[in-house]
């Protein structure tokens, strides 16, 4: 690790005044930027722990939603009583992640912006767009297993590796941002992270010495919850594919059907045109193969992680089946 | 103002290197070698030490984050003399074979038994808000940040089990 100066602000703005400089980056749990620091991959001169600021509070909202500080551990998110009654395919991501121990030090805001898992990012001797603007994207025609399918670009086709915020983008969950030179502003969580376009080294939305401070959960609504996640083992590893779906039938069709995908995309993957297909449909096999049809139209392999294509359309209609209760 | 880390119910200074993690701080200046490294990338759990009562992977973590905390390793859970309950079943059945895994599998299982009691869910249990059983599938699923190279699970999942059945 390279040598750096530590600093542990008491306030939000400190926090921003020490972070908004280039050589300064935030640290929560630690369990991602430690690790990327070792490797070198991420060599910031100074260290701002964020610890001191609060943030660990999950309040409800006056609207009836609930509000998630960005610094309660992945553990005190998943396990609080309301989000496994309200929001159980949240609490159900999580759980899915990485393991006990880390999900006591992660925390909402460092989990949101965790970096991808692309193996030519992390390590320095490799070409790297994301890591080295410029130098080249070594997983295209390279090894490609973890990789993207959906909304890649010639300079990136890496993926956003977490589950938690997988469920957040079903359920429309909002991240609140403070800003150094205004208050606070709102993202949507479909909006927060970036397709990689030509600039793969911006992961989200976060400008410098901004910092997430919640993450907002609309009021719950009365449906079924699913998160299936697909991966090489069953405990403790990423996900080649994961379904966060918050589904109801009422009357024999589907009254809702909310989907976001991991695995897919450099973001968790929404489509809305998937809710437009289903809703006011009956449940079948047909039509679950429609909406895989929709949500892959323009989906690209790069060889190893061709599998991925039909992994996520049989994900899909595995999902649908299950929440509508649907033989297929 | 001197800043401290509790360990083992001793309070000790933090070293000055902010780069420091929490498991070099254990080993190298504390001298309690116990804490093992396996990966150093919060892969295998060999470092697993439970701070402020929850279990974590120290090396993940730098000292100078800890100032104030409470740390218990491997030595302070028990001695040769006075072992912890989990110690003398991971002996009586065999919990390990080269041992490099076990202090790490130890403080793990300790803080597991603990959440378990406290109801804390995890992705085997089919009911997120009933009550939370040590099952061989969840002592699994829960003890899936603790790799052992020699492939001793069989046993360690007796060993947790035996434990987690006296204490209900
Ligand atoms: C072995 C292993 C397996 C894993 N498996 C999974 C898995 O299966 N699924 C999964 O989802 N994750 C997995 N993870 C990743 C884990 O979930 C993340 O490391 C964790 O969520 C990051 O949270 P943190 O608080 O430790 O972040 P940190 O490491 O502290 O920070 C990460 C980034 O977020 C920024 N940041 C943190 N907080 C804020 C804030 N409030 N505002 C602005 N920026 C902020 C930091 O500057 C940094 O860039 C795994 C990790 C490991 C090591
Ligand atoms: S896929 Fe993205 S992160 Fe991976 S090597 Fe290419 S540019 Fe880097
Ligand atoms: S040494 Fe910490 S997890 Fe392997
Ligand atoms: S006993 Fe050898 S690694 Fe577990």
């Amino acid at each position: 690790m390279r040598p750096f100066a530590f600093q542990r602000p008491d306030s939000l703005a400190h926090a921003h005044e020490l972070t908004v400089p280039e050589d300064a980056t935030a640290v929560a749990g630690g369990t991602n930027l430690l690790d990327l620091m070792k490797l070198q991959v991420e060599t910031p001169e100074r260290l701002v722990d964020i610890n001191r600021l609060g943030m660990t509070e999950i309040q409800e909202t006056a609207d009836g939603g609930l509000r998630i500080g960005a610094l309660a551990t992945n553990t005190a998110t998943a396990n609080d009583d309301r989000v496994r009654a309200d929001y159980p395919v949240l609490a159900r991501a999580i759980l899915a992640g990485a393991t006990q121990q880390l999900r006591n030090r992660a925390t909402t805001g460092g989990n949101l912006c965790q970096r991808t898992r692309c193996y030519y990012f992390t390590n320095i001797d490799q070409p790297c767009n994301k890591r080295e603007p410029g130098s080249g994207c070594g997983a295209i025609d390279g090894i490609a297993h973890l990789h993207a399918v959906l909304g890649t670009s010639p300079s990136c086709i890496a993926t956003y590796p977490g589950d938690m915020a997988v469920a957040l983008s079903a359920l429309d969950a909002t991240v609140e941002i403070a800003s150094p030179d205004s208050d606070e502003r709102s993202v949507p969580v479909r909006d927060f992270h970036l397709l990689p376009g030509d600039t793969p080294c911006r992961d989200n939305v976060l400008e410098r010495g901004e910092i997430i401070t919640a993450v907002t959960l609309p009021r719950p609504v009365k449906a079924k919850h699913l998160y299936r996640k697909v991966r090489e083992r069953s405990s403790y590893a990423f996900a080649l594919v994961s379904v966060a779906a918050i589904v109801a039938v009422e009357d024999g069709v589907i009254a809702r059907a909310d989907l976001a995908f991991g695995g897919l995309a450099h973001k968790p993957w929404h489509d809305a045109r998937l809710s437009e297909l289903l809703v006011g449909e009956a449940p079948s096999a047909a039509l679950f193969d429609k909406a895989g049809d929709l949500l892959l139209e323009g989906a690209r392999g790069y060889g190893e992680n061709d599998f991925k294509i039909p992994l996520a359309r049989r994900t899909l209609a595995a999902v649908m089946a299950e929440a509508t209760e649907t033989e297929i | 103002m001197s800043k401290t880390i509790t360990v083992n119910g001793t309070e000790r200074p933090i070293p000055s290197d902010p780069r420091v993690s929490l498991l070099d701080f254990l080993r190298e200046n504390e001298g309690l070698t116990g804490t093992k490294k396996g990966c150093d990338h919060g892969q295998c759990g060999a470092c697993t030490v439970i701070v402020n009562g929850m279990r974590i992977n120290s090396c993940l973590t730098l000292a100078a984050m800890h100032d104030g905390d409470s740390v218990t390793t491997i030595e302070g859970l028990g001695t040769p003399t006075s072992p912890s309950p989990l110690q003398v079943a991971f002996v009586e059945h065999d919990g390990f074979q080269c041992g490099y895994c076990t202090p790490g599998q130890i403080c793990s299982a300790t803080a597991m038994l603990d959440e378990i009691a406290a109801g804390f869910a995890s992705d085997a249990s089919e009911d997120l808000l009933g009550e939370m059983q040590a099952s061989p599938e969840e002592i699994r699923e829960r003890m899936s940040g603790n790799l052992c190279r020699c492939g001793a699970y069989a046993n360690i999942v007796t060993a947790i089990r035996e434990i987690a059945q006296g204490d209900a």
